[in-house]
């Protein structure tokens, strides 16, 4: 992206009918580690790609809890993230003291997007440099996957990954969406884990110490699955690449006997 | 001398224009209210065909105490109603059902009657709310104005708390028919007329019962048998010739 005259405030519009700002914070989405998020008619799972700055440093927190029904994964800035899940936090608290009950998703998501648009409107603020996957459950029992941006735009999805390398685990995504919807929660996970395999950079492997998963779901609290807990999960992909390099060395095989 | 300044905010110490009891039963398919449609000015009958239960949405409200307090709430709690009908939302992908129940209402009211006392301006109310649960079943709560709150089968404020209570008490059962607690309700109303100084026979009933919420017109209960009890007709006794004066 080339600068010019037309970005240094959000407020003002290129010639083209851009706000370069918003766009620049969107590019800063694309630069987190990835982020996925699908779901069944009774869970949302989400999953994140945990990235470390060196070997000595831990690995970076990317999926919040909101409320017991609501679970956050964030790509970007990601003091910016904890500033938004902190709101968003206080908002559920407050409704459920107001009004004894557990804040209706959607209502909470119309907010958060109204909380995004305000800042790409006013002179003296930057854009959010995050994106946000949403996993909730409404009172129904219905589970719903939100993803929001820096523009204030909201959309709601079946399955979505953003981050660095995301395009492959959305591809992967578009290819098995159609079976989600009577996944168990185990093969929601493993296709979680999948998607998020694609987007590992170079050599590297998805371990138990660089991944990590949610769920939220019908009569399921949010349940964080990291470290360990993850291994059957994990080991499960591994099988699926195993079964790749046999099938592999079984075709050079079949090559070699026949010239 | 300077003159003592005039302190600009007031804080409610006591109730002006008031009514009375308000009573509230759980039946086998829902709730039933029941209070009467007297405003007093202290001692006046100011007004005798004022409706002190109201519907808003699925809930029906009933208030005793200070009546404008009433009206107040009701005008914040339509304003809320329609903000949840005319705010758009998102399309979700599936249409979510939105909507305060009774013990939704009933919470948002405790936290405004709370907050309210503790800047010591108090909504003087007593407020039944009658409707559904979270979990779909008939619900009935109370909040005072000191925010305190209370879910039970039969509720009744003002002077209804001592009169109306032992007899509701003694009467409920978790299967009465609609019928029955209409007749319960009733009685309970013949006997506040008869011993609260500021009730009167013209009452009024409201009812929250699988998905109707009906409230219904004032008419007046029939309390001309009960001028022919046998005390009125006939003194037990008499001191001396003049009364004992």
């Amino acid at each position: 992206m080339f600068r010019n005259q037309y970005d240094t405030d959000v407020t003002v519009w290129s010639p083209e009918g851009r706000l370069l700002q918003v766009e620049y914070a969107m590019e800063s989405v694309k630069q987190g580690s990835a982020c996925v998020g699908l779901r069944s008619d009774t869970t949302c799972v989400l999953g994140a790609l945990k990235r470390s700055v060196s070997e000595l440093s831990s690995h970076q927190k990317k999926l919040l809890e909101i409320d017991d029904h609501i679970a956050c994964g964030i790509a970007g800035l990601t003091a910016d993230a904890r500033s938004l899940a902190k709101y968003m936090q206080t908002e559920c608290l407050n409704h459920k003291y107001v009004y004894g009950t557990p804040i209706p998703p959607h209502q909470l998501m119309a907010d958060l997007a109204d909380k995004h648009q305000r800042t790409t409107q006013i002179y003296v603020r930057r854009p959010f440099g995050v994106g946000l996957l949403i996993s909730s459950v409404d009172s129904r029992g219905v589970p719903h996957l939100y993803q929001t941006c820096p523009s204030g735009n909201l959309y709601e999805f079946y399955a979505s990954a953003i981050g660095a390398r995301s395009q492959s685990a959305r591809t992967y995504l578009e290819k098995h969406y159609e079976t989600f919807a009577t996944c168990s929660t185990d093969q929601l996970i493993v296709h979680a884990l999948q998607a998020l395999a694609g987007c590992v950079s170079g050599d590297d492997e998805l371990t138990v110490d660089n991944g990590s998963i949610a769920i939220v779901g019908k009569d399921q609290s949010f349940t964080l699955i990291e470290g360990d807990a993850l291994k059957p999960y994990i080991d499960q992909l591994e099988q699926k690449a195993d079964n790749d390099d046999e099938e592999g060395e079984e075709e050079k095989e079949s090559e070699a006997m026949e010239t | 001398m300077l003159p003592a300044a005039v302190p600009s905010r007031q804080h409610t110490v006591q109730p002006m224009v008031t009514g009375t009891s308000v009573l509230g039963i759980v039946y086998d398919k829902g709730v039933l209210l029941a209070a009467d449609t007297l405003l007093s000015y202290g001692s006046m009958a100011k007004a005798q065909n004022i409706p002190r239960l109201h519907a808003v949405e699925k809930t029906v409200i009933g208030a005793s105490g200070e009546y404008s307090d009433f009206q107040r709430i009701l005008e914040i709690l339509k304003a809320k109603a329609l903000e949840e009908t005319t705010t758009s939302v998102m399309d979700s992908l599936y249409t979510e059902e939105s909507g305060m129940t009774a013990e939704n209402t009933w919470n948002y009211l405790r936290m405004l009657l709370y907050s309210r006392r503790s800047k010591f301006n108090p909504f003087w109310n007593e407020l039944l709310v009658a409707g559904k649960d979270l979990k779909g079943k008939p619900f009935l709560g109370s909040v005072d104005k000191i925010g305190t709150t209370v879910r039970d089968n039969f509720i009744a404020t003002g002077f209804g708390a001592y009169l109306a209570m032992p007899l509701l008490r003694e009467k409920w059962r978790p299967d009465l028919t609609e019928g029955e607690a209409r007749a319960l309700l009733e009685d309970c109303m013949k006997i506040l007329f008869f011993r609260d100084c500021r009730a009167s026979p013209r009452i009024q009933l409201a009812k929250c019962a699988d998905d109707e919420v009906l409230v219904s017109e004032p008419y007046e209960l029939d309390t001309a048998a009960a001028w022919q009890a046998e005390a009125y007709r006939q003194s037990v006794g008499e001191l001396e010739d003049d009364g004992g004066w």
